[in-house]
């Protein structure tokens, strides 16, 4: 870093020399002339995603954040060669400069207008300063960190899946719109708040009246993840289980409402990727040599104790042990006077809560339609590793996968990393197909 | 098929020596030795939960053992899939009918039949090499359908049967594999008395053909009545054999089965 | 409205090359689910692998085009048998995490910068189909009409083999399915266990089955990217695999005809809306945009909404397709 430090001093130095020599014989032909850029980087699926509140400034002149859309502008005082730096540290998580050399660079402004510059961004790797340092005991553990977040989020979505599974049969390919949903849901309270469903509370102030605080947002957003569980079994899957269509009818029954869901979120919400209104960018902190920002802390935090009150649950509560009883064995629990239905569409009700809690999560880097699609590969790997059907098994599996996926780019490309769960996931059906908690004979 | 074996009536057709298998640290089925005479039939019997499916599904292939040996006609055939058993002359029936719903009950009968030209990918392609056993097949097919009564129901799909005519069409399906040693697992499970009487003659009529009878069952009139043999399993332990009067008197089956109700006549209860 | 238009591009869309690539894969479908019960849910995978068969050994490898086609049959039964291994000894559902899995990795896998100088990365492969043009008989870049129907030289060389290809693979499915060997897939459908217990080694016609269908779905990916002359990673897309379910399903679970009657008929209304909504007149579409969104952009999102709806309720109420038989339909609500 020194080396950086001491390259941008001089090219301060020389805007100040260029500025100096520039400024005064144009002062007077606009004051209306501005550096502009956006910063954007292309994320582990390929997207396009703005880098938000990247701090960018000019010696003496000032500086800007990006917004939402990663844009910026630093208005300049008139025509003339400035050098515009920007603050790798304020870089969102994973993502640096493709060229570290490169924080600084040099514009000309003329008469015409504002000028742009580019600062090409990567994702992932680093740029090219980490290859040689790829197994270094700090990389190790900061992936081995980002699998246990990745694993954390990714055990929320799952649980619920692999409880339907267990209870009903049938695998819910729907369940990625349901973490899809969860973002949808926090980014709608988060942007435009309660008052944009009831109109009548726009006379309060927010949390009421406009966007709500993010913390709400997840709130609502965990609810709504409930409550779209609860009308998919009521409308959807209990009708058609009470008329008898069959399983395999069924699983065709989740693909078309996967689908329709998706385009219709598409539909409505548009195809471009968005932030929520607050936490969208922090700057990581380092601890014990690895780095995470405080959003992602208290994320990982909530999670575990999400987790844990789940697993306390379906060990010391009635509704989770008549979960489990009936994931176990459907005719047994049955016939010890379980209510079966009741306990299924308990299942959709907590399975799509804690995949809307997922998702909200899962959209911190952008929020986009069809953000549970792009997981749903991870969530069926860490369900059919942790044994079908099984909750505890979902965890494990789930904590597999994310560290799993994020060592893999120790040796692959980011860019491949979620193919390592086609891996996982075909490993683990030749080598144990009834995963790591189930049990023998499920798999019939 | 080994010539030995064939050779003598005596020789058993089916073996099992120190078979065992845990479900979750429950032992479903420990059975110390077990040898079925050919061309006999024989009844397994027991209370609920005696291991007597288990047992079945380890005999035939569709569980493996986790440890202990099978032999069929002097061959160990354990851990064998059941596609090989059933090549090898070792065919059964199902406890819950498996007919094929939509498949004709004719095309039930032809699938059958072991080693057909025409179920090979490349010969299936080219008619003219199978059209000519497909006929054979055929007419096998239907001389079995019309033994079992079935000949009505030929080109209707076997899904429009009742419960006692799919029992009927596993069976005769079963017998186009030519099988040397028949399993029937509870074959009189919810059939009608009409039918019930005939499925017993078409039983008892096997071994003179040179078929060996296995089978469940719950009713012990039709043990008493059509079985020579008797095996007695309870908690997945073979308690008793003998012939169907023996077993009858037996007290310790006795014990096993009605627990409390000592002194019952055991023909006397349907034992389910 | 300009009736005359949208009915010249629906009489079109009828018989077009959509509906001669998605027709081909729903028959290759139709082997594996209709006859053998197998759940592919990444029909689309075999597809990639059957473009990406020919467009690799062209562009990478330098082979001759017809090299490549034959290469792109061995690619896509080899994907099958490596889907095949790990998941044709458990319950049917693994089959569909498996390939749908497999389907969305190939996609990603092609798409990535890794393997940009192999599969040209997002931008693709061109120009690979040369040899196969060279061989037409009608002026590429000329307009031919048959009575409503409309096409490019160049497509009515393309349809003319496809279809007849659709045509002749459909005969020998045909075949394949009178035979005793399709008597055996469809047992294994019924009833894996039953077969079994017959002497029928399952595994291994289900793995025969795979192959076969996956073979189908290569060449309809095959003839896709040589209609389009172009190799795109994101044309493989696994809501592509449903629309062809969908198809299917229209049509009828494994009949014979039934990939080629549903692919017509959806395809055609898919066209036949999508047009009749871009062609309404200004106030109409104006007040449609304000009020429920319908911009192109939401026009063009509507077809796979459709596709979903139809195929959840298809599901629902009518599994065996609107033209499957009745009886048949009676027997799956025993």
């Amino acid at each position: 870093m020194p080396k950086w430090g001491r390259r941008a001093v001089i090219a301060a130095f020389g805007a100040l020399l260029g500025l100096g020599a520039g400024a005064p014989a144009m002062a007077q032909v606009s004051d209306d002339l501005g550096v502009i850029g956006q910063l954007q980087y292309t994320d582990a699926t390929g997207t396009k995603v703005p880098a938000v509140g990247v701090d960018l400034s000019i010696d003496d002149v000032g500086g800007a954040t990006t917004d939402s859309d990663g844009s910026f502008r630093i208005p300049v005082p008139g025509p003339g060669e400035y050098t515009i730096r920007l603050d790798v540290a304020t870089l969102p998580e994973g993502v640096a400069l493709n060229d570290p050399e490169r924080a600084t660079l040099q514009a000309k402004v003329s008469q015409n207008g504002d000028q742009r510059v580019i600062f090409p961004l990567v994702f992932g790797e680093g740029g090219n300063q980490t290859t040689e340092s790829n197994f270094s005991i700090r990389r190790i553990s900061q992936l081995t960190l980002e699998g246990v977040k990745l694993g954390l989020y990714l055990a929320m979505a799952a649980i619920g899946l692999s409880l339907i599974f267990g209870t009903t049969g049938l695998v819910n390919f729907a369940h990625a719109e349901l973490i899809t949903w969860g973002t949808l849901m926090a980014y709608y309270f988060n942007i435009y708040g309660l008052v944009a469903t009831f109109g009548f509370l726009s006379v309060l102030p927010p949390p009421f009246g406009g966007g709500v605080n993010f913390i709400f947002a997840t709130l609502l957003a965990t609810i709504m993840g409930g409550v779209l569980g609860y009308v998919l079994n009521r409308v959807v899957f209990r009708t058609a289980r009470s008329a008898g269509v069959s399983l395999l009818a069924q699983m065709v029954m989740t693909i078309g409402l996967s689908i329709f869901l998706r385009y219709v979120f598409v539909y409505f919400f548009g195809s471009r990727y968005r932030v929520y209104a607050d936490y969208a960018s922090q700057r990581a902190n380092e601890f014990w040599g690895v780095e995470l920002t405080s959003r992602d802390a208290a994320a990982m935090v909530v999670s575990i104790i999400i987790l844990v009150a789940v697993g306390l649950g379906l060990t010391r509560t009635r509704t989770g042990r008549a979960m489990r009883a009936v994931s176990d064995n459907r005719d047994l629990a049955e016939s010890s006077g379980i209510d079966v239905e009741r306990v299924i569409s308990q299942v959709w009700i907590y399975g799509g809560a804690l995949a809307a809690l997922s998702g909200t999560f899962f959209g911190f880097d952008t929020v986009k339609w069809d953000l549970g699609t792009r997981i749903l590969l991870l969530v069926f790997a860490a369900i059919t590793l942790g044994g079908l059907g099984t909750a505890f098994g979902a965890l494990v599996g789930a904590l597999i996968v994310g560290v799993a996926i994020n060592w893999s780019t120790l040796f692959i490309d980011t860019e491949l990393k979620n193919m390592t769960a086609l891996i996982v996931l075909i490993l683990a059906l030749l080598l144990r197909p009834q995963g790591i908690l189930g049990k023998k004979q499920r798999i019939g | 098929m080994t010539a030995d074996s064939a050779a003598t009536d005596n020789a058993p057709v089916v073996t099992a020596t120190n078979v065992v298998k845990t479900f979750g640290g429950l032992r479903a089925v420990d059975v110390e030795k077990l040898e079925i005479r050919r061309n006999k039939i024989t009844a397994l019997i027991g209370p609920n939960g005696a291991g007597k499916t288990t047992f079945f599904n380890l005999l035939t292939g569709f569980d493996q053992v986790d440890s202990g040996e099978i032999t069929l006609d002097g061959q160990i055939i354990t851990g064998r899939p059941p596609h090989q058993l059933a090549g090898m002359g070792m065919v059964r029936t199902f406890q819950l009918t498996k007919v094929l719903s939509k498949l004709s009950t004719i095309e039930n009968m032809k699938l059958g039949a072991l080693n057909q030209r025409g179920e090979k990918f490349w010969s299936a392609l080219v008619p003219g090499s199978w059209t000519k056993q497909e006929r054979e097949v055929e007419a096998r097919a239907d001389a079995i359908l019309k033994r079992f009564n079935l000949t009505h129901m030929r080109d209707e799909y076997a899904g429009t049967m009742s419960g006692g005519q799919r029992k009927l069409l596993e069976m005769a399906r079963a017998l186009m594999t030519e099988p040397r040693v028949v399993m029937l697992d509870e074959p009189m499970a919810g059939v009608n008395p009409a039918l019930a009487q005939s499925l017993l003659e078409l039983i008892k009529a096997l071994p003179a053909e040179g078929r060996t009878v296995i089978f469940v069952e719950h009713n012990m009139d039709v043990v008493q009545e059509i079985s020579d043999w008797v095996v007695v399993m309870a908690e997945g332990r073979i308690i008793a054999e003998g012939t169907p009067a023996e077993i009858k008197s037996n007290k310790a089956v006795v014990d096993a089965y009605l627990g409390a109700h000592h002194g019952a006549d055991l023909s006397q209860v349907e034992l389910s | 409205m300009d009736w005359g238009f949208i009915f010249e591009r629906t009489f079109s869309a009828m018989i077009g090359p959509e509906v001669m690539v998605y027709a081909l894969a729903a028959v290759g479908l139709n082997v594996h689910f209709g006859y053998t019960g197998l759940m592919n849910f990444g029909q689309v995978g075999f597809m990639a692998a059957g473009a990406y068969g020919v467009g690799v050994s062209v562009f990478w490898l330098g082979w001759n085009f017809w090299v490549g086609v034959l290469f792109s049959f061995v690619y896509s039964a080899v994907l099958a048998l490596l889907l095949g291994i790990p998941t044709l000894r458990l319950r049917a559902d693994y089959l569909s995490l498996v390939t749908i899995a497999a389907s969305e990795s190939i996609r990603l896998l092609a798409r990535s910068r890794v393997m940009q100088p192999i599969t040209g990365g997002v931008e693709g492969v061109n120009q690979f189909a040369g040899p196969f043009y060279d061989l037409s008989p009608f002026e590429l870049g000329k307009f031919y009409s048959f009575g409503p129907f409309k096409y490019l030289g160049r497509d009515v060389w393309v349809l003319l083999v496809g279809w007849t290809l659709l045509i002749l693979v459909t005969l020998m499915v045909r075949a394949l399915m009178k035979s005793p060997w399709g008597r055996t897939l469809r047992a294994i459908r019924e009833d894996e266990d039953a077969a079994r217990a017959l002497g029928k080694n399952a595994y291994f016609y289900k793995m025969q089955s795979l192959m076969l269908g996956g073979m189908i779905g290569g060449l309809a990916g095959l003839l896709q990217v040589v209609q389009k002359a172009s190799v795109q990673a994101d044309t493989f897309n696994p809501v592509i695999t449903f629309t062809i379910w969908t198809m299917l399903i229209v049509g009828g679970v494994g009949r014979i005809w039934s990939p080629i009657v549903g692919a017509s008929i959806y395809w055609t209304l898919i066209v036949f809306v999508e047009n009749t909504l871009r062609q309404l007149p200004d106030g109409t579409r104006a007040s449609l945009e304000r009020t429920i969104e319908l911009s192109d952009f939401n026009i063009a999102m509507l077809r796979f909404i459709l596709v979903g709806a139809g195929l959840l309720l298809l599901a629902r109420f009518r599994p065996q397709g609107i033209f499957g038989s009745r009886e048949e339909m009676a027997l799956d609500r025993r």
